[in-house]
Order: structure tokens, then C-alpha cells, then sequence
């Protein structure tokens, strides 16, 4: 998927794109309005990521005039406002959903999945591994015909594969992935959802398999 | 508020009676100075009567055949018969020497040498009467002869026509009393009918209109108006002022927060050794903590802010709370959590939506964060008579068993939510908003025994 950021903040701005990057999406950056104009003028994006408060003016009025200028993509501000204040208006200025800073960024994605979700889905977003079809939206895996589907930290596990198989992942690095920071959960927790998604990939000529010491890959069997 | 205000007795009342007063001095003036004026000139009528009449009787006497002779005209008691019931007493002296008439009318003293007629009033047979006396010399051989009369009247035509006036004038100055007494009503009430008029209109506003002013008072009023507006003024920059001050805060302390997370999350990605990762992890704790106590504080801030200039619109709960849900279903999903809403027939309320929505955001935000994994929220929007009571049911871990009515206090949690991040201030601010909108908050365990339940109610409008 492509994702235009429109935030002022570099180093915030780097850390989302770094995220975006490594779940295997493509991220521009515009750190004003003028530079979002001038990327929106000739690339498609399957979502805008809107900051509020930016130098050359209100990331409310660029949505007004993003929208009232028939722009399509579906767009979730970031807002950094008490939330009391900041519901009213973006919402009715044509926002599909907002975020209040700071965010997870497994916060993040389920709230880029839920939009899409609203919006029909985008068809890259079906990615396919060996005779394997995920659905990351959906929460959907198809193979041999039959349909299985997932709940969320099977998704979120599945999403981590697909968006880059074959990398070696850690128990520790998929706790960080599937569980939020407040939750004390030891690494063996993650054995239980490797193991159901291990069941719904049988017969299907993949699986997660154990590299021993290291953690976890997909990979064809 | 009304008990800051002193109010002693109202302008109205006092101009009123003022201005009664004034009409009723005025009156009673009016009434006796006319009396005496009256009393004044049918005093001066009588004196002229006798007086003339006692000239003719002077007139008349005359010296025939060497004796003096008294023939008393008729004309002199036709003029005073002319008031009725009256009765007239007459006496006439020879030098000294009771000659005719009635012998037991006193005398009154005549100054020597003085013809001018002298007018006396007293008691005669139980009358009160009035009596005029003058002589005059005649020359009877070498003596001169002192020929002096007497006339006297009594005064009950008199009193009778003063009495009759006094009447007329008390009839007259009721009249005048009434008027006046209708037109300083109309006054008084003209007088304060700018002052009322404008407290309407002050009072009529809506708690989020601070327009100045612009009421028409008469030139007297216009330094308070001005005043007024300048508080109105003073109060809508202060107003606002909060309000930046709220936003600009939350900015400035979210948005490097935000970078500072993000940042840790993504080392934590690339960081492979455990105990780096468990300070990361730590990191991402502490600023989750204070990123949430301080959006609770300006959020509070802004709650309290608000309540004290509660908005009233319609709203549909029903609605609100289906957006709600809708919104935090993402957040739930994470977790595996399901969030249940059985929609159910609009519900309307009168409200501030921006705090309603706070306020059950805030419950929908505890039931999640207390929830454990694979757990079911259920939300319940439930109509009885003229009230609408909203409940969240969790999974969780429940209230604490003690002290829990103190959750709603700023700053106090449960004492069985360790780990779980949290700034103490969530059912504060629920508490406030329900108290502003004369709803009701309540919690309590789950009669299964697990988790919890809190339902806030309002009344339907």
C-alpha cells in the first residue's frame, strides 16, 4: 500500500515511515501542505496520514479542500488536541478516523485496517505466499478452496509473515508485535497463536516453522 | 449565584411611595389652603353685609322735634336675611344708654374719638356670631348725642356654605390624589421598565453567548451597560484564552511524546539484547503513563471548563453512543475484544455533546482497558419512564472491594490495577460531566461476580 504522511515533526515523521516501510508499505513524507499538493498532483495513495497543526496552515482546511476537490483516499488525522475539543469537525470535515498522539502503532494499523475495511478493501492488500492467499483485511486465509477466518493476533501474526517472508522472527520481537506494552506477557504466550496458525495452514504447503535459537519464519514445506 | 446578590427593597417600591407621598403632601395642602381661602372670603362677605347694613342703621337715625329718632330701614336686614337659618340681633345705645334692640348683646369697646366700625366674634345665646359696632355723634342743642349700633349675625349659613366647600374640595383633592397616584405607577414603572428589560435580556442568553450588550437604555444606564459588556468582554478573552491554553498544552506536550514513542518503538524493533529491550519497554510504559495523565488533566481542565458553561442541545444518545463503539471497536479488536451495542430507538437528551462524548469515551475506555483478551464489552441503552440509563458490562477484573465510591475522586484508583495504565482522573471527569447534565453515575460489580458494571443515566428530553 502507499501512504502519504503529511506531518511537520521529521523525527516523528521518519519513525512512522521506518514502521510503514518494514510492514512492507511504500511512504512519502510531505512536511506541508504545499509539498502534499505537489505529491497528491501525481500519485494515487490508498491513505493519508494528516497532522492538524502544520506550518503553512490547518491540516483541517487541506482536507476541506481535499475533499471538496473530489479527493478520494481515505484520510486519518493525527491530532495531538485534547480529545474533548478536536472530535467536533474533523469527522464532519470528511476525516474516516483520527488518532491522538501519542499512538501504538499496532493502534495505528487496526485503525488503517478498520478504514479500509469501511472502504471495500484494496486488492493489494491480498498478499500471497506459496498456494496461500491472506486477506489482510478481511482477516481471511484461503487455500484449497476453503476460506479461514482469523482473529486478531492470528492476523496480526499472519500480517507479520506475509508482509515479509522468509525474515527470522523473534518470540520477543512478535510480543512487541502482538501484544500492547502495558501487558506483562511472557515470550511462551506467543507459542499459543503460532500453534493455531500452524493448524490453519495445514495442507496448504506452507507453515511457520521453529528456526531453533533464533524464533520463527514462514516458509514453503 | 442569586445568594451573592444584596437586594434591598426595589426602586419600584420606593419611587412609588415616594412619589405617593409627594401626591398626598400636595393634596392635603391643596385641600387646606382652600378652605381658608374659602373661609377667608365668606368671612370678608358677612363683615361686608353687617357692615353695610350697620352704616344704613347709622344712616337712619336722625333728630325729630328735639329727639332723636332710630327708624331702622328694612333694606338693613333684607341684606343680611339673604343667608339662611340666620339669626340677626341688633342694639342701639344712646350715650351709653341702652336704647333698642336686644339689651343683653355685649358691647364691644369702641376706640374714642374713631368712627371706623369695630368687628367682634364670640358666643350669644348659644350662637356664635359675628358683630359689627360704630357710632356716630348728633347735635341735639349743645350736648352732642352718641348715637352707636350694634349688629350681629349668626355664622351657621356660614359654616353650613364652608363645610359644603370642604366637602367639594376633599372630593376634589381625592380626585387629584388618585391621578397622581396612577401616574407615579406609570412612572415608576416607566422608570424601571429600561433596568428590567435589560436584566431579560441579559438573562435570556444562552451560557455561550458573550455578545456585548446592545439593549437601548436611557442615558442614566449606559455607564453599567458599558461596564457590563466590559466584563462580558473580559470574561469571552479569558474564556478563550483557557481554551488556547488547553489546546496549545496538549500540542506541545503530546507531539514530543508522540515522536518519543514512536521512536522507542521502532529501536525496539532493531534492539535484540533483553535488558535494552526491557528499559525500551519500560520507556514506552512511562510515557504512556504521563501522555494519559496529561491528556486526563487538559481533558479534565476542559470538562470543568465546559460545565461551567453547559451547552444544551438535543442529542441522540443512541447515536452517539453507536459512533462511540463504532470508533473504539479498532481498539478493542487488538485485544480480541468484543464490543457488543444492540442499537435501540433514538433517545434523545439535552446536552453538551462534546462532553457527553468524553464522558463515554471514558467508560468505554475503562471497560476495554480492564478487560482481558478474548472478552466480550457489552453496551446497554435502556429507556424507562423519562430516563435513559446507558451500561457498560465488562470481563475484567471488577472494582476493587473496598472504597470504590472513592474511584470518582481525582487522582484515585482501584487498588487492584496495577500494570494497567491509567491517570486516575477518567470517572472524575465522567462524575462531573453527569453532574452537569443532572444525570447520575453509578458502578458496581457484576452480580455473576465478574467484572464490572457502570451505567450513567440521564433524563430524556
Amino acid at each position: 500500500m502507499r501512504f502519504l504522511l503529511i506531518e511537520d515533526n521529521i523525527q516523528l515523521a521518519k519513525a512512522i515511515c521506518d514502521h510503514l516501510l518494514s510492514d512492507g508499505h511504500v511512504a512519502d513524507h510531505a512536511e506541508c501542505l504545499s509539498v502534499a499538493d505537489d505529491f497528491l498532483a501525481t500519485t494515487s495513495y490508498d491513505m493519508i496520514l494528516l497532522d492538524i497543526m502544520l506550518p503553512d496552515g490547518d491540516g483541517r482546511d487541506f482536507l476541506n479542500r481535499y475533499r471538496a476537490g473530489a479527493g478520494k483516499s481515505p484520510v486519518i488525522v493525527l491530532t495531538a488536541r485534547s480529545e474533548v475539543s478536536d472530535r467536533v469537525g474533523v469527522l464532519d470535515l470528511g476525516a474516516d478516523d483520527y488518532i491522538t498522539k501519542p499512538f501504538d502503532f499496532s493502534e495505528l494499523d487496526a485503525r488503517c485496517r478498520a478504514v479500509l475495511r469501511r472502504q471495500g478493501g484494496a486488492a493489494t492488500n491480498r498478499k500471497h505466499f506459496g498456494g496461500v492467499e491472506f486477506d489482510g483485511l478481511a482477516g481471511t486465509l484461503m487455500h484449497n478452496g476453503a476460506t479461514t477466518h482469523l482473529r486478531n493476533k492470528e492476523l496480526r501474526l499472519l500480517e507479520t509473515f506475509f508482509n515479509t517472508p522468509d525474515q527470522i522472527y523473534s518470540k520477543a520481537k512478535l510480543v512487541d508485535r502482538l501484544f500492547s506494552y502495558e501487558e506483562d506477557v511472557s515470550e511462551n504466550a506467543i507459542e499459543v497463536y503460532v500453534a493455531r496458525v500452524r493448524k490453519h495452514l495445514e495442507g496448504s504447503g506452507i507453515g511457520i516453522v521453529t528456526v531453533r535459537g533464533v524464533g520463527y519464519r514462514l516458509s514453503k514445506i | 449565584m442569586n445568594g451573592f446578590v444584596k437586594s434591598n427593597s426595589s426602586i419600584r417600591k420606593r419611587l412609588t411611595i415616594q412619589l405617593l407621598c409627594g401626591a398626598a403632601i400636595l393634596t392635603i395642602c391643596l385641600v387646606l389652603i382652600v378652605r381658608s381661602f374659602a373661609q377667608q372670603l365668606a368671612e370678608q362677605s358677612q363683615d361686608n353685609i353687617l357692615a353695610a347694613s350697620l352704616t344704613s342703621i347709622l344712616d337712619s337715625a336722625s333728630i325729630q322735634q328735639g329727639e332723636i329718632a332710630v327708624d331702622i330701614p328694612y333694606s338693613a336686614f333684607s341684606m343680611l336675611s339673604n343667608l339662611a337659618d340666620d339669626r340677626v340681633f341688633y342694639r342701639i345705645d344712646l350715650n351709653d344708654e341702652f336704647l333698642t334692640g336686644y339689651a343683653d348683646l355685649p358691647r364691644p369697646n369702641l376706640a374714642a374719638n374713631s368712627n371706623a366700625p369695630v368687628f367682634v366674634t364670640g358666643p350669644y345665646r348659644g350662637f356664635d356670631i359675628r358683630s359689627v359696632a360704630a357710632t356716630r355723634k348728633l347735635a341735639l342743642g349743645e350736648q352732642p348725642i352718641e348715637v352707636r349700633a350694634i349688629i350681629a349675625q349668626s355664622r351657621n349659613g356660614m359654616q353650613e356654605t364652608l363645610s359644603e366647600i370642604s366637602r367639594r374640595v376633599i372630593l376634589f383633592g381625592s380626585g387629584f390624589f388618585v391621578l397622581s397616584a396612577i401616574i407615579a405607577l406609570l412612572a415608576a414603572q416607566s422608570t424601571v421598565g429600561p433596568l428590567t428589560r435589560l436584566a431579560a435580556s441579559v438573562s435570556r442568553r444562552g451560557p455561550q453567548d458573550l455578545r456585548p450588550v446592545i439593549a437601548r437604555v436611557p442615558e442614566e444606564m449606559a455607564p453599567l451597560v458599558q461596564s457590563l459588556n466590559q466584563f462580558i468582554g473580559r470574561l469571552e478573552t479569558s474564556l478563550n484564552r483557557s481554551e488556547d491554553l488547553i489546546t496549545e498544552a496538549a500540542h506541545r506536550v503530546r507531539t514530543p511524546l508522540a515522536t518519543v514513542r514512536a521512536q522507542a518503538e521502532i529501536t525496539l524493533r532493531r534492539v535484540d539484547k533483553d535488558e535494552n529491550r526491557q528499559s525500551l519497554r519500560e520507556m514506552i510504559r512511562a510515557i504512556d503513563n504521563s501522555s494519559r495523565a496529561a491528556g486526563q488533566l487538559l481533558d479534565h481542565a476542559m470538562v470543568t471548563l465546559r460545565t461551567d458553561h453547559l451547552e444544551r442541545h438535543e442529542i441522540d444518545l443512541n447515536g452517539l453512543v453507536r459512533e462511540s463503539v463504532a470508533r473504539m471497536q479498532a481498539v478493542a479488536n487488538l485485544k480480541d475484544i468484543t464490543v457488543i451495542f444492540e442499537n435501540t430507538a433514538p433517545s434523545p437528551i439535552q446536552g453538551d455533546i462534546i462532553l457527553i462524548q468524553n464522558a463515554i469515551q471514558n467508560l468505554l475506555d475503562n471497560a476495554i482497558k480492564y478487560s482481558p483478551p478474548d472478552s466480550r464489552v457489552e453496551v446497554q441503552l435502556e429507556r424507562k419512564g423519562t430516563v435513559v440509563t446507558l451500561t457498560f458490562r465488562d470481563q475484567g477484573r471488577g472494582l476493587p472491594s473496598s472504597d470504590a465510591e472513592r474511584l470518582t475522586q481525582r487522582f484515585v484508583r482501584g487498588d487492584n490495577v496495577a500494570g494497567t495504565v491509567g491517570s486516575g482522573l477518567g470517572l472524575t471527569i465522567v462524575e462531573e460531566v453527569m453532574r452537569a447534565h443532572g444525570g447520575t453515575l453509578s458502578f458496581e460489580n457484576n452480580p455473576d461476580g465478574v467484572g464490572a458494571c457502570v451505567s450513567i443515566s440521564f433524563l430524556l428530553s
